[in-house]
């Protein structure tokens, strides 16, 4: 392929030694950069690939020899005779998990970063970023520690004020006894570990704001608030999307941190604040050491459709943005 | 309500440097006030000054007087959001909101200032876009984004979007620096025919645009880069182009300088 661009070219018309030797520095310059950017492209795929197509085979394999139902089954039991598992109470656990993360993080998230770009003298906005950036070098393992040891026991209290408040949702009624080792729980927790990743991103976007357009708002006479409202939301709207799905990948995947927190259980519950249920990752960090073959394919399946899972709301998330585009910053 | 400006004394800052100095100079009502000099003497800062938007740079500080008829623009109890609501300003780059349709970017500044009501909105709308001349180019597309016109036109949008508000000034930061000959005519066309409502100043780096479009010429200069601005003189128009009194003027009109 690089070769063909260079016969494409005409040959110089008798360039100087000096330039000569200019271009065809250059030129190398140029197929080692084509070669290198291609390969890594191409890398990238055949990696894809390689985990599609390993996880598939292993999946395939289990969901074959599954005798329950694969979505519907509320059991875990790959050694049994007949093996019987399904995903359900994993992928309600996961889905449930992640949105309770991400409606507690990503307003916060935004209102921090609004802070910090917007609001905070420049003293306080640097330590403050770097503060917050901090929060994403810690170990998930320690945020699990800290849930246990924690978040757990103080959780009690707000529980106890959900049920009796709210527990006519169903959702935060409290029918059994118990720490709060919960989906809930887990949620809270998920929505500070993803807290800092969602507010460097939006806190950049909203950095990237041309001043013309924040001066466009503020000459018409907008107080700070109405600044934000009309020229930098909008403008950061699709960063912000694209910051929450980096969260909620996390969210989604977040393994230690949930084993650690969650008392696991197959039950599907939607009284959130009973201790129990499970999630994709927590479920396959679980269960793997002890697994046998068909147990080990059957957690595979499961990160599959954790994979799938991501897919689809990566898809989503592009959707969203790409349906206003011409009403996006990006054509000003 | 078209309002004369008065300023005395007034010099502005960039944290410790000072970009402009002590300027004291008249605008009337209903007319065209041109600001030239060379680049960085100050007359950018000086029009921001104007409508309080120097302030929102970091390190922004003015000092002095600005009287809108009577009253001090940098008095104390005068909400700089206020000021900047009766004293519009349209900037060299169109700068309309991109997330907003036409309509929705001309309405802004009413709904900032609190009306809601459909109907009047669309009353404001259209006449707002027919005082920019711009009304007959996008009234079968009001509901599409600002940020698809060309540039002659979101220029010219962002002058609807200002003078919706019926401010009492309209300032205008070189608006023709980024447009091609024709929309620069439109705009020039445009801002005769605003002068009868409003107090328009202008800054612009082109003389014969000063020439064209302005009742009255200031001239800006400085001594030496990284001094600050002054004003060197104010005068009639015809009479800064023909015959000023300071020599300054005119070896800068004339290309001997700058």
């Amino acid at each position: 392929m690089a070769s063909s661009i260079a016969t494409d070219t005409p040959p110089p018309p008798a360039p100087a030694p000096a330039a000569r030797r200019n271009q065809s520095t250059g030129r190398a310059g140029d197929k080692i950069f084509l070669g290198l950017s291609r390969g890594s492209g191409i890398f990238l795929l055949v990696v894809m690939a390689a985990i599609a197509i390993f996880l598939s085979i292993r999946a395939g394999i289990a969901i074959s020899e599954d005798q329950g139902n694969f979505l519907t089954t509320f059991d875990w039991n790959p050694a049994g005779s007949p093996p019987a598992f399904g995903i359900a109470v994993l992928l309600f656990g996961t889905v449930v998990s992640s949105v309770i993360a991400m409606a507690i993080a990503v307003p916060i998230a935004v209102g921090i970063a609004l802070f910090i770009s917007h609001y905070a003298p420049r003293k306080l906005a640097a330590p403050l970023a770097y503060v917050v950036d901090l929060l994403a070098a810690v170990p998930s393992i320690v945020y699990g520690i800290w849930g246990a040891l924690f978040l757990v026991p103080y959780l009690g209290g707000l529980n106890e004020w959900l049920d009796s408040y709210l527990g006519w949702t169903v959702l935060f009624e409290k029918t059994e006894v118990g720490v709060a080792r919960s989906i809930f729980t887990v949620g809270i927790l998920l929505a500070i570990m993803i807290l800092p990743i969602v507010t460097s991103v939006s806190r950049e976007v909203f950095l990237q704001v041309p001043r013309m357009n924040e001066e466009a708002a503020l000459a018409l006479g907008a107080t700070r608030w109405e600044v934000i409202r009309l020229s930098v939301l909008p403008f950061g709207r699709s960063g912000v999307i694209s910051a929450s799905m980096l969260g909620l990948g996390r969210a989604l995947g977040e393994t230690m941190a949930v084993a650690t927190v969650l008392s696991p259980s197959y039950v599907l519950s939607l009284h959130l604040l009973n201790p129990g249920g499970g999630t994709f990752a927590q479920n396959i960090a679980a269960k793997f050491d002890e697994a046998n073959q068909l147990g080990r394919d059957a957690l595979i399946a499961s990160g599959l459709v954790l994979f799938v899972l991501t897919l689809l709301v990566n898809g989503a998330a592009r959707m969203i943005i790409a349906r206003r585009k011409e009403y996006s910053g990006a054509n000003a | 309500m078209a309002k004369r400006i008065d300023v005395s004394g007034l010099s502005a800052y960039y944290g410790a440097h000072k970009a402009i100095d002590d300027i004291s100079m008249t605008v009337e009502p209903r007319s065209v006030t041109a600001f030239i000099g060379p680049s960085g003497c100050g007359k950018s800062t000086f029009l921001r000054t104007l409508n309080r938007m120097h302030e929102v740079t970091p390190g922004g500080r003015v000092e002095g007087k600005v009287l809108l008829d009577d009253e001090n623009l940098y008095g104390s109890a005068v909400d700089p959001v206020a000021v900047r609501r009766t004293v519009g300003m349209v900037f060299q780059r169109p700068n309309p909101f991109p997330t907003m349709s036409i309509f929705d970017n001309v309405a802004a500044g009413l709904r900032l200032n609190g009306k809601f009501k459909k109907s009047e909105l669309a009353d404001v709308v259209e006449k707002s876009l027919k005082g920019a001349n711009l009304w007959n180019e996008v009234k079968d597309r009001l509901n599409k984004p600002g940020s698809g016109l060309s540039g002659g036109q979101q220029q010219r949008l962002c002058i609807a979007r200002a003078i919706a508000v019926e401010p009492d000034v309209l300032l205008m930061d070189e608006p023709c620096s980024a447009l091609d000959p024709i929309s620069t005519l439109a705009i020039e066309d445009l801002i005769g025919e605003l002068k009868g409502r409003f107090t328009i100043v202008i800054v612009t780096h082109n003389m014969q645009q000063a020439a064209r479009v302005s009742d009255r010429t200031a001239f800006f200069n400085l001594a030496a880069v990284g001094q600050p601005g002054k004003l060197i003189e104010i005068d009639e128009t015809e009479r800064i182009f023909s015959n000023p009194s300071v020599q300054a003027t005119e070896d800068y009109i004339s290309g001997r300088f700058g």
